[in-house]
């Protein structure tokens, strides 16, 4: 592998305690809504995807010891190096984001499906494999979630494929499914039971029929 | 920006992103926070006068996001689908039209499902490969919910997390864990609490909490979260 995210976390050891935070609190530096509104405002600009932005985040290898928004912004600064956006001749912003246009703008969003250019392969209550390994590329199967049999519950029509999205490969639209695992299938039958069922959002290529 | 990135070697070992964010303003983090503000003004100038940011619709994203896009949009979807019975079914069955027929459209909540509790199921909300939360109708995530604690135990040790917020499920309700791995965002629909017959539907809403509508609350619960939410969250 020579792709390497660091946040893919799901099922890892993290003894950390979780913090509960009040919902008025959303930010804890005068710096960090700054990051927040660059990273948003810098969207319509054109000079990165969502998903380039985030494989630049996962793939930074300090990631663990970084705040979020520190993580945000040290993703914003290795992509603006990378798209030439801070050299001498800057490619020209696709739309730059005026104080008038932010309401509609955020209000607008950007949906990501598309048209499908093919027949669905999977449909509800369909037994499915994901795929056993990860791809070497930005990808939105997390390990735990790999080579595991489980039920496709929901389709959502065909969206943006992040696996080529952010390698500026094209959008090449996939089916997206729930699936849906029993607990024991992903961690084992040895650990503790807990009542649960867990649903990744999978993409037809990350799926076998099983 | 190379002269920006000495503190990218990281925080004194002891710190998680977790404890970073809530001891900000201990002594030794004080040259952390100036170097970070330095970066971000410097990446800000950078971008204006490269002509990608006009900085003053930085202020009014902040502002949007710190007093009109937040989870009391997320609470009157709540609401409105416990007093009428067919908008809660619209919901169940097409939460982005729903959800838009409130005025609650955009950025991140383009694509929505609500799943909704039950005496039989609960539903809890993570990513544990980022941090995609519906913010169109809850605005910017928590930072727990970003938190590599959170997303590493959501999916295998629900009930442990649930029990960090104060929620304590009986052994027989099902707990159905949807991971966001994709652009699909997710909001819970809260168990409507009993004895609330009485209450209108703005009142109604006033219960609804954040963490109810992600999972690690229940309405009407003395869960920890919510309590922290009353004494604190006040504005």
């Amino acid at each position: 592998m020579s792709y390497r995210s660091y946040a893919d976390l799901g099922g890892q050891s993290v003894r950390d305690p979780i913090v509960p935070e009040p919902e008025g609190e959303l930010f804890h530096a005068p710096w960090e809504p700054r990051v927040m509104a660059l990273v948003v405002a810098m969207g319509p600009t054109g000079m990165s995807n969502i998903d380039m932005n985030r494989a630049a985040r996962e793939t930074l290898p300090n990631y663990r010891e970084l705040s979020y928004y520190e993580i945000w912004l040290a993703a914003l600064e290795k992509l603006a190096q990378e798209k030439g956006v801070l050299s001498d001749s800057p490619p020209a912003p696709k739309l730059v984001l005026r104080a008038d246009l932010v309401a509609p703008v955020i209000r607008q969003g950007s949906p990501f499906a598309r048209a499908p250019t093919a027949h669905a392969r999977y449909a509800p209550g369909d037994r499915v494999r994901t795929i056993t390994a990860q791809p070497d590329n930005h990808t939105r199967l997390p390990a735990y979630a790999c080579g595991k049999v489980g039920t496709v519950e929901r389709m959502h029509g065909a969206h943006v494929f992040p696996d080529t999205n952010a390698h500026g490969l094209g959008e090449s639209p996939q089916w997206l499914y729930t699936v849906a695992f029993e607990e024991a299938e992903l961690w084992g039958a040895r650990q503790p039971r807990q009542g649960s069922i867990i649903s990744v959002d999978a993409f037809e290529p990350y799926l076998e029929p099983a | 920006m190379n002269e920006h990135h000495p503190n990218d070697a990281g925080p004194p070992a002891q710190h998680s992103p977790t404890e970073h964010s809530h001891a900000g303003h201990s002594h030794h983090e004080a040259p952390r926070a100036a170097a970070l503000e330095l970066r971000v003004r410097a990446l800000e100038q950078q971008l204006t006068a490269k002509g990608y940011i006009d900085p003053a619709a930085l202020d009014v994203l902040i502002d949007e996001y710190q007093t009109k896009i937040g989870p009391r949009n997320g609470a009157r979807v709540v609401a409105r689908a416990w007093c009428d019975a067919e908008f809660r079914r619209w919901l169940l069955s097409d939460a982005t039209a729903a959800i838009a027929s409130l005025g609650l459209t955009g950025r991140q909540g383009e694509h929505m499902v609500a799943v909704e509790n039950t005496p039989q199921v609960h539903n809890l909300v993570v990513c544990t490969l980022c941090s995609c939360y519906p913010w169109a109708v809850l605005g910017l995530p928590p930072t727990w919910y970003k938190s590599a604690p959170y997303r590493a135990r959501a999916v295998k040790d629900p009930r442990g997390v649930l029990r960090e917020f104060g929620v304590e499920l009986p052994p027989t309700t099902q707990i159905r864990i949807w991971d966001s791995t994709a652009e699909v965002r997710y909001l819970v629909l809260p168990q409507r609490p009993a004895g609330s017959e009485h209450l209108s539907e703005a009142q109604l809403a006033a219960l609804v909490t954040r963490d109810s509508m992600i999972g690690t609350g229940l309405v009407g619960s003395t869960a920890l979260g919510d309590a922290t939410d009353a004494i604190d969250g006040a504005p």
